[in-house]
């Protein structure tokens, strides 16, 4: 596996990269028929004639697909096409039912947006292509022993968002497919899950000599279905053209496959063996033309986006950048943190954002709080307990603890299980007889070794199960030994 | 038996609502006809006729009460039919039973007009003779030797040769026009978009619309009523809601009627001298009937076939991807993915189709694009043009139908550019996307000559109350035995 150096002062070249991604829309239909949408189910369940392009059939262009296309064209700052025209793409290939697939061509519903400080060259509506499985050893259609086609996928709604070369390294394109992500999961406009290839995204790669304006020849790589494959990929690409110009050499422009297994870059075909797709206007529809009225819908059904979020979240509470950044592109975090600074206006909003980003977080991983047991108002009032000193931070990540599993309040939590700070004269008993128990150490401590302080303070924390202070405890020894 | 088969859609329509005929006799004395079908005009006649059972292959029933009476339909092989063989005259989709029906087949259907039988075309479509057909030619009933016209043949021949009270075809660039006047029939090929096109399998998807083919000018607008009249399909997005009911014409006057004749199309050389001295003769019944005739200019006109045959074969050269023996229809080849599309579109598919799909292909080539596809398509905007500024000087414009009367089968196969001659005044009308009928309009040499009428998007109820003045005045017998004998001098 080869590294990349991404400090650019030591570079002689600089990638140029953008983004192209394919986003599968979750309306109710398909694209062009009736046919509900599914993931996972039985194959060739959800077809009609259709989007098994038989004989005679037509095409009818889903009205919410269209609305969702211009949701996403709106929250991307783009240009509207007054009346933008479908074009039937030709090849032959067996999840291709009509041997054509129907997308946008030369006028797309959208141009020139930007979205952070990436650029967007256009949006457009297309029908994504049936699922082939490939039975042998390869899996892939050469060499397979027998290919089955799933035509339930067939006609699925989709979006294909394609960037400026704007990008120029890895970690960059990752973090701004990341935003997008958010975006379109805000919007509600796709699951867009990579696993699941409700987004897929390809790149555009080339390097250029560092500091100048040139674009270089560029090789595009294919369905990486993660964001770690899609740096990686991209990574392993910028080094492969390194090596080739560096050593003399030209790069030939082609496309590229990405084996995350392997972290190789193998060619699916070379400029002369691109396709001819003989792309002319699709006859069996008309042009899309959106009306104000569906316009105004688009505009009505807008959130408040990620990015907008972010700066907001960083402006009002006063939140960290990348804390605020995580609350944003998580909207599901941001919902359940806005929604917990509202229950409880006492709270510190950067402790409770944090004890969401960080404490809550690494309990449930990606699951969304709001599925969780935890009440947002829950988390609140643990917070403020911490933060009045009720309980110790120790204690308080038990009490969450006890929250994820089982739902409850904090205040009843603590409670039950005895997790409140013991109180001052129980404490100072606990104190006394953490001295007389440590000579070495109070020995030690006299003699200005402060390290030995911490068996002193450990021994109080273990008769008090964690329900004292630690910093108060020092301080109570201190003062003992006469230290303050 | 005779007496009922000589009797026009309409008139039989009429004889059942009176109680004179049941739709049952009415079906079975065409059923013994299209039976013993010698013409090659019918593919395929349901096993259990429709009504047999009381129900139509359709599904509606075949009511006497139902506006259209019962009166059984002769349907081209190229609508899908739910349960039928629907082959559109190719190998490719032999076996092939549709799992959905047309819409023009089903509100034909759930007017009363049950489904004769699927009749025989040129492929996919694709021919002026019907000798495209992957399964048999079909002959002229007014001579057997010759052709009926394409590609909409077996329609025409069933219709003329008494098989088949009326018809449906589609007509991309004449393919209903053409075959009626071949036939002597009515052919109406209606505005684009009038017609749904759902189920229609598709030549030329910018072009192709369905019409009736019948004796009469009364029998087409009451079949057009019924297409229209369900308003515009929601599975056709190119379809529209016609913006008047179709009406059954009844005027027997030309008066006031601005007539133009488009010098380009009508005094080419490519027309016979026979087919143009009954045009000549028609100009001048339309003076009689108190219409007025002038000479109008369509400059563009005659690139028209140039442009048609960029067209209709780009569109077609992807429409026809979809046989590619994957999903249905004829499989062939070893197994191997390259194998099966080349094998089964080498051995499905006919000369024509192929001839037309490379023609397509290479005008939608990358380089190729902009100096065939572009241009054609500027031609066709410039055809439109030309007539919208004619229509601003007349109400309707007429040419011949066809050069020519009926050729002689085999006559023009040998010569695709002949061939695609026969489409030389019936294209331009297809291009703008604008209404025509056929009319007949007398002999020549014994044979059916056909005079077009051609008005604005949508003036459908003009050109017919035209059509139905003019017929009347021509008095043509389109029973091929009488109409030899006792046709009208010219």
């Amino acid at each position: 596996m080869t590294t990349l150096t991404t400090t650019p002062a030591e570079r002689a070249y600089e990638p140029v990269i953008g983004l192209e991604i394919h986003v599968q829309l979750r309306t109710r239909t398909k694209m062009f028929c009736g046919c509900a949408l599914s993931f996972g189910d039985e194959p060739n369940t959800h077809t009609c004639p259709v989007c098994l392009g038989h004989p005679g059939t037509l095409p009818v262009p889903n009205a919410e697909a269209i609305h969702f296309a211009l949701m996403i064209g709106l929250a991307l700052e783009c240009e509207l096409a007054p009346r933008s025209i479908f074009h039937r793409k030709n090849y032959f290939y067996p999840d291709l039912p009509k041997g054509y697939q129907i997308s946008q061509f030369d006028i797309p519903l959208w141009r020139s947006g930007r979205l952070g400080d990436v650029r967007v060259h256009r949006v457009h509506l297309e029908e994504d292509a049936a699922k082939l499985v490939h039975a042998g050893a390869s899996g892939r259609i050469h060499g397979a022993e027998a290919s089955v086609v799933d035509f339930n996928r067939g006609g699925t709604p989709l979006v294909e968002i394609v960037t400026e070369p704007d990008l120029s390294s890895p970690e960059q394109a990752g973090e701004w497919l990341r935003l997008l992500r958010a975006t379109l999961k805000r919007l509600g406009v796709s699951d867009v899950n990579m696993d699941e290839g409700s987004l897929r995204c390809d790149a555009n790669v080339s390097i250029r000599p560092a500091g100048t304006a040139t674009l270089g020849t560029k090789t595009e790589l294919k369905n990486m279905n993660s964001f770690r494959f899609l740096e990686r990929g991209i990574a392993a690409e910028v080094v492969r053209q390194e090596e080739i110009v560096s050593a003399g050499g030209k790069i030939e422009q082609e496309t590229l496959h990405f084996d995350p297994q392997t972290g190789a870059l193998s060619s699916l075909r070379s400029k002369e063996e691109s396709h001819d797709y003989r792309y002319f206007p699709e006859p069996d529809l008309v042009p899309v033309a959106p009306t104000e009225a569906m316009l105004d819908r688009a505009r009505a059904a807008l959130p408040e986006l990620p990015a907008a979020r972010a700066q907001r979240l960083e402006r009002e509470p006063g939140l960290p950048t990348d804390t605020a950044r995580l609350l944003a592109f998580r909207s599901d975090l941001g919902d359940f943190y806005e929604s917990a600074l509202g229950a409880d206006g006492a709270t510190d909003p950067r402790t409770l954002a944090s004890w969401v980003t960080v404490e809550l977080v690494a309990r449930l991983g990606d699951v969304d709080p709001a599925d969780s047991p935890v009440a947002p108002e829950a988390l609140a009032e643990l917070v403020r307990l911490v933060s009045t000193r009720s309980v110790s931070g120790s204690a308080a990540k038990e009490v969450l603890d006890a929250m994820v599993a089982d739902g409850g309040r904090p205040e009843a939590i603590v409670a039950e299980r005895g997790l409140g700070l013991a109180a001052a004269d129980e404490l100072e008993t606990i104190v006394d007889r953490a001295i007389e128990a440590n000579p070495d150490a109070v020995e030690k401590v006299r003699a200005g070794m402060g390290k030995a302080m911490g068996a002193i303070v450990g021994a109080v924390m273990r008769e008090t199960k964690g329900r004292a202070d630690g910093g108060e405890v020092q301080r109570m020894v201190r003062e003992r030994l006469g230290l303050g | 038996m005779s007496e009922l088969v000589d009797l026009t859609a309409a008139q039989a329509a009429e004889s059942v609502r009176a109680g004179d005929l049941s739709p049952a006799e009415l079906l079975s004395a065409y059923r013994e006809r299209a039976e013993a079908d010698e013409l090659g005009a019918f593919l395929w006649l349901p096993e259990d006729p429709p009504g047999a059972a009381g129900e139509t292959v359709a599904g509606a029933p075949a009511a006497g009460d139902a506006p259209l009476a019962g009166v059984p339909l002769a349907v081209k092989d190229i609508f899908c039919v739910e349960g039928a063989p629907t082959t559109a005259a190719s190998l490719i989709l032999e076996g092939y039973r549709p799992p959905y029906t047309a819409t023009a087949v089903e509100r034909l259907a759930a007017a009363g007009a049950p489904m004769l039988g699927k009749t025989n075309m040129d492929e996919f479509a694709m021919g002026s003779s019907n000798e495209n057909s992957a399964y048999a030619p079909v002959r002229n009933p007014w001579s057997v030797d010759r052709v009926p016209g394409g590609s909409s043949g077996g329609s025409a021949a069933a219709v003329a040769g008494g098989l088949a009270p009326w018809s449906i075809g589609t007509d991309t660039g004449g393919s209903i026009r053409q075959p009626a006047s071949l036939c002597g029939l009515v052919g109406l090929k209606p505005t684009y978009g009038a017609v749904s096109r759902y189920g229609m399998i598709a030549f030329a998807s910018s072009l192709d619309q369905c019409g009736p083919i019948t004796r009469d000018v009364t029998d087409a607008a009451l079949l057009l009523r019924h297409l229209v009249a369900g308003g515009r399909d929601p599975c056709d997005s190119t379809s529209v809601d016609f913006p008047e009911e179709i009406q059954l014409p009844s005027s027997e006057r030309l008066d006031g009627l601005r007539v133009g004749v488009v010098s380009e199309l009508s005094e080419a050389s490519t027309i016979d001298t026979g087919v143009k001295a009954v045009f000549d003769a028609t100009l001048e019944r339309i003076e009689e009937l108190g219409g007025g005739v002038e000479q109008i200019s369509l400059p563009h006109s005659e690139h028209g076939l140039s442009a048609y045959y960029v067209l209709a074969p780009a569109e077609a050269s992807a429409n026809l991807s979809r046989y590619d023996g994957v999903r249905f229809g004829l499989r062939s080849g070893d197994g191997d993915l390259l194998s099966l599309y080349e094998r089964t579109r080498a051995d499905g598919f006919g000369d024509e189709v192929k001839r037309r799909i490379m023609l397509g292909t290479y005008a939608l080539s990358s380089g190729y694009y902009e100096a065939y596809y572009g241009r054609a398509q500027r031609v066709r905007t410039k055809i439109a043009e030309d007539f919208r500024a004619a229509f601003e000087r007349v109400d309707l414009v007429v040419t011949p139908t066809s050069p020519s009367v009926a050729f002689r089968l085999g006559e023009r196969t040998a010569d695709p550019m002949a061939m695609y001659m026969s489409d030389f005044c019936t294209v331009p009308m297809s291009l703008a996307g604008l209404p025509a009928i056929s009319i007949p309009a007398g002999l020549s040499e014994g044979l059916p000559v056909g005079f077009q009428i051609t008005g604005p998007a949508f003036s459908e109820n003009r050109i017919l109350a035209a059509a139905h003045a003019l017929a009347q005045a021509i008095g043509f017998d389109s029973s091929p035995a009488r109409g030899k004998a006792g046709a009208p001098a010219r």
